[in-house]
């Protein structure tokens, strides 16, 4: 989805600092939680990619793992950079459902930071659940002991992983670790997975405080 | 974009004649002993054959997409913003081949066409011709030039209708199909356009039932009527007030049924340009093929079903102010084609023209399409 590129585009233009996600680019970099999701899926599957942006993470998963798929996006821009590296896009707005997708006719589907971003959040979840077998999720974890730093200190966190103004942010549903966990507990979700990360290497001790980033296998309870 | 060229156009064309003998099963039932089709290429042909681009046409084009003629200039193809050396349909890299379809008023067999079973223009014994049936012929063309799978079958509107047949009717033959503000059948709204326009021709009494070739008279004011009509329906509402709004041409009323207002001599004109070149029975059976395009009707009603032989690679373009073939209709068509499991890529260009939207030049629209060229360019040809 637009918002989470834009994100990452702000953020390496503030150069690279100790959370920066890598380019989403397609120039051969790929970001931080592409390996987890990766590591997630089994070779071969069939899985959509919502609101990745330009597609590099269907491409790398095409690479890495030998998923066939699409990807979904809203602007222009981003269905431009999908097909320009060669993976398949349906442009679409994630808010309206995925009801051009059957029933479980997928393997897998990614929301890969995106879910913040997303105004109907059952929905998209409950949707997710409905086309695939499993759903990965990925997002900031707002319970990051550095966002938390930046409450007490009398601010909205503005960081390489939450790269906007309070003003100006797409970020309408932005959660914790916990959060999420309650969230899918109180909605039918059970999670299969979590892998945390901080720059690209795993949190294990006291995740919802050390942890940057969330990445999720989950399927219906 | 594309080979790295400025755009250019492909200069120079001449249009070639194909016969064909071998007898012709047409969907209705009539068979079209002998017949001839005209074309147009641009670009060369490689070696494997591999690199062939069929460009189906809509209503009102024919076989002359892109270039210019020797002693007519001027006369500029119809899609020549899409088709050239650095293009997007890029004619150094792609060979692309446009057909004037049978029932057509250019140059292929149709309704002006010499009977031989009479020795008289056809008239209105020209057979009702459909989509199916174009792709018949155009498939027997194809034979002819040794062309054994196409890169890319593409259209836009009724041009988009053959594309899209093309894939399910020889599916061996299409690698990639380009479906351009396309619906998977017309709309009752649809057909009482289409209606209306025929009823304008049939009931000018210079029709004649059809048989006007041997009189000294056309049915070019029912045909003028009948494009006015179809232009008003290829245009957005916002399109038409920012293009000409409530504008007078001579800055006052005048109380009259003269064309007063910008639009009414914008339409006339239109209308009266395309009557003089354009044949009424061509314009009567495009309708009607139109009209019967009906994938799904075979397959009790499930165009996933209709589509399930597809096996090529689909690229769906609509543009969000087409109320004629609304964005709607082309998700239709992506939903069937996710149903079969099919490459496809699905883009809404937001843009303000309305159906025509599909042959004007747009960044967005001819970024979707480079990019999709590119990609095929790049693949491995079977």
């Amino acid at each position: 989805m637009r918002d989470s590129r834009e994100g990452l585009e702000r953020g390496d233009r503030k150069g690279p600092g100790p959370f920066a996600p890598m380019s989403a680019n397609g120039n051969g970099f790929k970001r931080a939680d592409f390996d987890a999701i990766a590591e997630s899926i089994r070779p071969g599957s069939r899985v959509l990619d919502l609101g990745c942006g330009d597609g590099v993470l269907l491409k790398y998963l095409k690479g890495a793992r030998r998923v066939t798929g699409y990807d979904v996006e809203i602007d222009d821009a981003s269905v431009l950079g999908c097909l320009t590296n060669g993976v398949d896009v349906i442009q679409s707005d994630l808010e309206r459902g995925l009801s051009e997708f059957e029933s479980h006719s997928f393997d897998y589907v990614v929301l890969s930071q995106t879910l913040q971003a997303m105004r109907n959040t059952e929905g998209i979840i409950r949707d997710m659940l409905r086309v695939a077998r499993e759903g990965i999720v990925t997002f900031p974890n707002f319970g990051y002991w550095l966002n938390r730093l930046e409450v007490l200190a009398g601010h909205m966190p503005v960081s390489d992983n939450l790269p906007y103004q309070w003003h100006d942010t797409p970020n309408v549903h932005l959660c914790t670790i916990s959060d999420f966990e309650d969230f899918c507990a109180g909605h039918g979700v059970k999670i299969l997975e979590r892998k945390v990360l901080t720059s690209g290497r795993p949190v294990e001790v006291l995740p919802n405080l050390l942890g940057a980033l969330a990445v999720y296998r989950f399927q219906r309870a | 974009m594309g080979s790295g060229t400025a755009p250019r156009s492909v200069g120079i064309v001449a249009p070639q004649t194909a016969r064909f003998s071998e007898p012709l099963r047409l969907r209705s039932g009539a068979v079209m002993d002998a017949y001839q089709l005209v074309y147009e290429t641009y670009g060369q042909l490689n070696a494997e054959r591999s690199n062939a681009v069929l460009v189906c046409h809509a209503l009102n084009a024919a076989h002359h997409v892109a270039g210019y003629y020797a002693d007519a200039p001027d006369n500029v193809g119809w899609w020549d913003n899409m088709i050239g050396p650095g293009k997007p349909v890029d004619t150094e890299r792609f060979f692309v081949i446009g057909v004037n379809n049978l029932g057509g008023c250019h140059g292929s067999t149709g309704p002006a066409s010499i009977n031989p079973n009479t020795g008289k223009p056809w008239g209105a014994d020209f057979p009702v011709v459909t989509v199916e049936d174009w792709v018949a012929t155009q498939a027997r063309l194809a034979d002819r030039l040794g062309i054994r799978q196409f890169a890319a079958v593409m259209g836009g509107s009724l041009g988009a209708m053959q594309a899209l047949a093309w894939t399910y009717l020889h599916p061996e033959r299409v690698r990639h199909a380009l479906v351009i503000a396309c619906a998977p059948n017309l709309s009752a709204q649809n057909i009482a356009f289409n209606e209306v326009a025929r009823q304008a021709i049939i009931t000018d009494p210079d029709f004649h039932d059809g048989h006007y070739y041997g009189r000294d008279t056309r049915p070019t004011r029912g045909l003028r009527v009948a494009r006015m009509i179809g232009h008003i329906t290829y245009l957005s509402d916002d399109e038409m007030a920012s293009k000409f709004g409530r504008q007078l041409k001579s800055g006052k009323l005048h109380y009259t049924f003269d064309p007063e207002f910008e639009i009414e001599s914008y339409l006339r004109h239109q209308g009266g340009k395309f009557s003089e070149t354009f044949d009424a029975n061509t314009y009567l059976r495009i309708t009607k093929a139109l009209d019967y395009f009906d994938p799904a009707l075979e397959h009790g009603g499930s165009l996933s079903k209709a589509l399930a032989p597809a096996r090529a690679n689909f690229l769906v373009v609509s543009f969000t102010t087409d109320w004629r073939f609304s964005p709607q209709r082309s998700r239709e068509i992506v939903k069937a084609l996710l149903d079969n499991r099919c490459g496809v890529s699905y883009a809404e260009i937001n843009a303000p023209h309305g159906h025509d939207a599909f042959l004007l030049e747009d960044a967005r629209y001819h970024h979707l399409v480079t990019a999709y060229f590119d990609r095929i360019q790049r693949e491995p040809s079977a």
